[in-house]
C-alpha cells in the first residue's frame, strides 16, 4: 500500500496530465456503458435523474430484444446496414485506388493539385450542406435532374417517396463525398514507393499498365488490405448523417435507408421506444466489437504495426 | 533519377532523344484522357457547390417557373438581402457555431495533448493502463441512448453549449495519432537535456515537447476545428431553445418552413404580405452558401495538414 501511494506521488505530475483526458473517459465512454443495462429493463424516464431511472425501471430481461428480433425492424436495419456498408467498401476501394493511380500518372502536377482540391472538398462539408445539394437534383418540381427529364420526354420522378432509386442515390452520395479523401491516402503512399523500381522496370521494358499492375498494386495491397479490414471492423456502423440528412427522414424510404443508427435514434426521439432502441444499440455495440477484435486481429497477423491494439 | 535517365538512354539506342525526356511519364494521348476523366471528378464534387451558390442568386419568382436553373433567367440578391436583413437568427447562429468551435477546439486540443503526452512518456508509470483506458472506447461503446441519458440526465447538460461542445472534446483515435506525433518528432535526448537542466515534466512538456509538436497539434486543431463547425447531430440531441441553435442545424431546422427566421427576428412585425413575398427557397440556399463559405476559403490552405494527419494516423509506434 505504502509503495502504491509512493508510485502515486512519484508520478503525480502525468497523472495529472491525465485527470481531465480519463475524467471525460470516464463520463462520456464509461457512464454510457452503465445505461446499456436499460437494454434490459423496462425504461421509465425518473425526473430525480440518471441513476433513478435506471434503478428505479423495471428488470424485463431478454424482452427487449425478442421484440426487436421478432419484428422486421432488425433484419431490415440490419440487411440495409451492413448491404450499403460493403457496397462502399468495395466500390470505394475500386474508385479510390483507381483514382489515385490516375493522379499519381498525370504529367501536370500543378493541374493533379487542382483536381485533388477539388475531390477533396466534399469531404469538408456537412450532411445538411450535402443534404441540400442533393435536394437541388431531386426536388421533385424544382431539381435538376427532373428537369433534364423533362427535357427527354420522360416522367417527373418523386425521388423522396420511391424506394427504388435510393440505394443508388445513397451509394452515389457516399462515394462522391468519400473518393477524394481516400484516394489522397493512396496517392500519399503511391508517391512514397521507391522511384527506382519504376526505373528499373522501364529498363527492362515494362509497359506502365504492367507497372501498376507488377509494381504499383502489390506496393499498395498492404495499405489496401489494412484500410479495408479497419471499414470491416466498422460495418456495423452507419454514417448516420448519410442515412438521415440525405433522404430528408422522408417515412416512405425507411425500407432502404433505415439502418441501425438511424433506428435507434428514432427510438429515443420519435417513437419513444427506448428499452428496444437500446437494445438494437447494444446489439450493434457487441457484433461490432466482435468484428472490431477479430479484423484487428487479421491486421496483426499482416502488419503488426498497423493494427489498432 | 538523372543519372539513371542518361544511362538508359545510353543503354537503348533506338529510343529517340527527345522521348528520354519524358522517359517517366505516359503519352500525350494517355495524359488528355487521364486528365479529363480526373478533371471531370473533380468537377463533379465541386458542381452541387456552384449549383447551389447559382440558385442562391436567382429570382425567386423564376425558380417558381423554371425550377433550379444553371443559367437563370433572372438574377437577384433579394435572397441575401432577405437574410442579411431579418437574419438575426442567422447571424445568432454564426455566432454560436464560432463560439462552440473556438471553445471546443481550445478544450479538446488541451485535453488530447497532455493525455497524450503522459501516454507517451515511458517514464509515466501508469502509461499502460491509460493507454487501454482511452483504446477500450474505440473498441465498445454504450452507443446512442445511454450517452443521451448521461448527457441529459446526470450531466444536466440540456440545452446548454456544453452539450456541443464537451461530447466532442476527446476521441481515442486522436490521442493515438498525437501519441504516435510526440513519439516520432520529439526525441528522447531533448527530453532528457531538459531534465538534466532541471525541468520539470510540465515545463518540459509546455516549453520543449508542445513547440516540437505543432504540425501534430494543427493537424488535430484542424480536425476538430472541422469536427465541431459541421456538427448538427448534438445540437439535434440536446438543443431546444432556439438561441443556441448552432449554423447546420438551423439550416436542417428551416427545411421546410422559412419561418424559422422570421419567428426569431426582430421584425416579426412583418405582415402576412411581407411573408409571402419573402425569398424563401432561394434564401434557404443563401445560407447554405454562407454556411459553407468560411470552409471553401479556408481548407486549399489546410490541406496540407489534413493529408499529413492522415499519414501520421496510418503509422503506429
Amino acid at each position: 500500500m505504502a509503495t502504491f501511494f509512493k508510485n502515486i506521488l512519484k508520478n503525480k505530475v502525468m497523472l495529472f496530465m491525465v485527470l481531465p483526458g480519463a475524467l471525460w473517459f470516464f463520463f462520456f465512454s464509461y457512464l454510457p456503458l452503465v445505461g446499456t443495462v436499460v437494454a434490459f429493463k423496462q425504461y421509465r424516464f425518473n425526473r430525480e435523474g440518471f441513476w433513478a431511472s435506471i434503478v428505479k425501471s423495471e428488470w424485463v430481461g431478454w424482452q427487449n430484444f425478442k421484440f426487436l428480433f421478432s419484428g422486421t425492424d432488425a433484419w431490415v436495419i440490419t440487411r440495409n446496414t451492413l448491404f450499403y456498408n460493403i457496397a462502399f467498401i468495395f466500390i470505394g476501394l475500386v474508385l479510390s485506388v483507381a483514382m489515385a493511380i490516375l493522379l499519381s500518372q498525370l504529367v501536370g502536377k500543378t493541374l493533379a493539385k487542382v483536381y485533388q482540391t477539388g475531390m477533396f472538398l466534399p469531404y469538408f462539408l456537412s450532411w445538411v450542406i450535402v443534404g441540400y445539394f442533393a435536394f437541388s437534383f431531386l426536388s421533385m418540381d424544382r431539381g435538376m435532374l427532373n428537369q433534364i427529364l423533362g427535357w427527354f420526354g420522360m416522367e417527373r420522378v418523386q425521388w423522396y417517396s420511391d424506394p427504388k432509386y435510393w440505394p443508388y442515390i445513397l451509394i452515389f452520395v457516399s462515394l462522391w463525398k468519400s473518393i477524394g479523401y481516400n484516394s489522397v491516402v493512396y496517392l500519399a503512399s503511391i508517391l512514397g514507393i521507391d522511384k527506382s523500381l519504376y526505373e528499373a522496370a522501364m529498363i527492362d521494358g515494362a509497359s506502365k499498365w504492367q507497372q501498376i499492375r507488377n509494381i504499383t498494386i502489390p506496393m499498395l495491397s498492404p495499405i489496401i488490405i489494412i484500410m479495408t479490414l479497419l471499414a470491416v471492423g466498422r460495418i456495423f456502423y452507419a454514417d448516420f448523417g448519410l442515412f438521415y440528412q440525405v433522404p430528408r427522414d422522408s417515412g416512405t424510404l425507411y425500407s432502404v435507408t433505415n439502418v441501425i443508427d438511424t433506428y435507434v435514434y428514432r427510438g429515443l426521439k420519435t417513437t419513444g421506444e427506448i428499452g428496444m432502441s437500446t437494445a438494437a444499440g447494444l446489439y450493434q455495440s457487441v457484433v461490432g466489437f466482435v468484428l472490431v477484435i477479430v479484423s484487428n486481429f487479421v491486421v496483426r497477423k499482416i502488419d503488426k504495426d498497423s493494427a489498432l491494439f | 533519377m538523372a543519372e539513371v535517365a542518361t544511362s538508359n538512354t545510353q543503354s537503348v539506342s533506338d529510343v529517340p532523344r527527345r522521348k528520354a525526356k519524358d522517359f517517366h511519364n505516359i503519352s500525350t494521348g494517355w495524359n488528355v484522357v487521364l486528365n479529363i476523366i480526373a478533371g471531370l471528378f473533380a468537377f463533379i464534387c465541386v458542381f452541387p457547390f456552384l449549383f447551389v451558390l447559382i440558385i442562391s442568386f436567382t429570382d425567386e419568382k423564376t425558380l417558381a417557373t423554371d425550377g433550379y436553373r444553371l443559367f437563370p433567367a433572372k438574377w437577384s440578391f433579394d435572397a441575401y438581402r432577405f437574410v442579411f436583413q431579418t437574419g438575426d437568427a442567422l447571424l445568432r447562429s454564426y455566432g454560436v457555431t464560432i463560439l462552440v468551435t473556438v471553445l471546443g477546439t481550445i478544450i479538446s486540443l488541451v485535453l488530447i495533448s497532455l493525455y497524450a503526452y503522459a501516454i507517451s512518456r515511458t517514464s509515466f508509470r501508469y502509461r499502460r493502463f491509460f493507454s487501454i483506458f482511452a483504446i477500450v472506447t474505440m473498441l465498445f461503446n454504450g452507443g446512442m441512448i445511454p450517452t443521451y441519458m448521461v448527457v441529459s440526465q446526470l450531466l444536466h447538460m440540456k440545452d446548454t453549449l456544453w452539450a456541443l461542445v464537451l461530447p466532442l472534446a476527446m476521441n481515442a483515435f486522436y490521442i493515438m495519432i498525437l501519441r504516435t506525433f510526440y513519439s516520432t518528432s520529439v526525441p528522447e535526448a531533448i527530453i532528457e537535456s531538459g531534465r538534466i537542466d532541471g525541468a520539470g515534466d510540465f515545463y518540459i512538456f509546455l516549453r520543449i515537447v508542445l513547440p516540437l509538436s505543432l504540425p501534430g497539434l494543427a493537424t488535430i486543431g484542424l480536425f476538430s476545428t472541422l469536427g465541431y463547425w459541421n456538427d448538427w447531430f448534438n445540437a439535434l440531441l440536446y438543443i431546444d431553445n432556439p438561441n443556441l441553435v448552432p449554423l447546420q442545424s438551423m439550416l436542417m431546422r428551416i427545411e421546410n418552413s422559412i419561418q424559422f427566421l422570421q419567428q426569431n427576428s426582430q421584425n416579426s412585425s412583418l405582415s402576412m404580405q411581407a411573408l409571402s413575398s419573402i425569398p424563401q427557397d432561394t434564401s434557404r440556399m443563401a445560407m447554405v452558401v454562407l454556411a459553407t463559405l468560411p470552409i471553401i476559403f479556408a481548407y486549399p490552405f489546410f490541406q496540407r495538414y489534413f493529408v499529413q494527419g492522415l499519414t501520421v494516423g496510418a503509422v503506429k509506434e
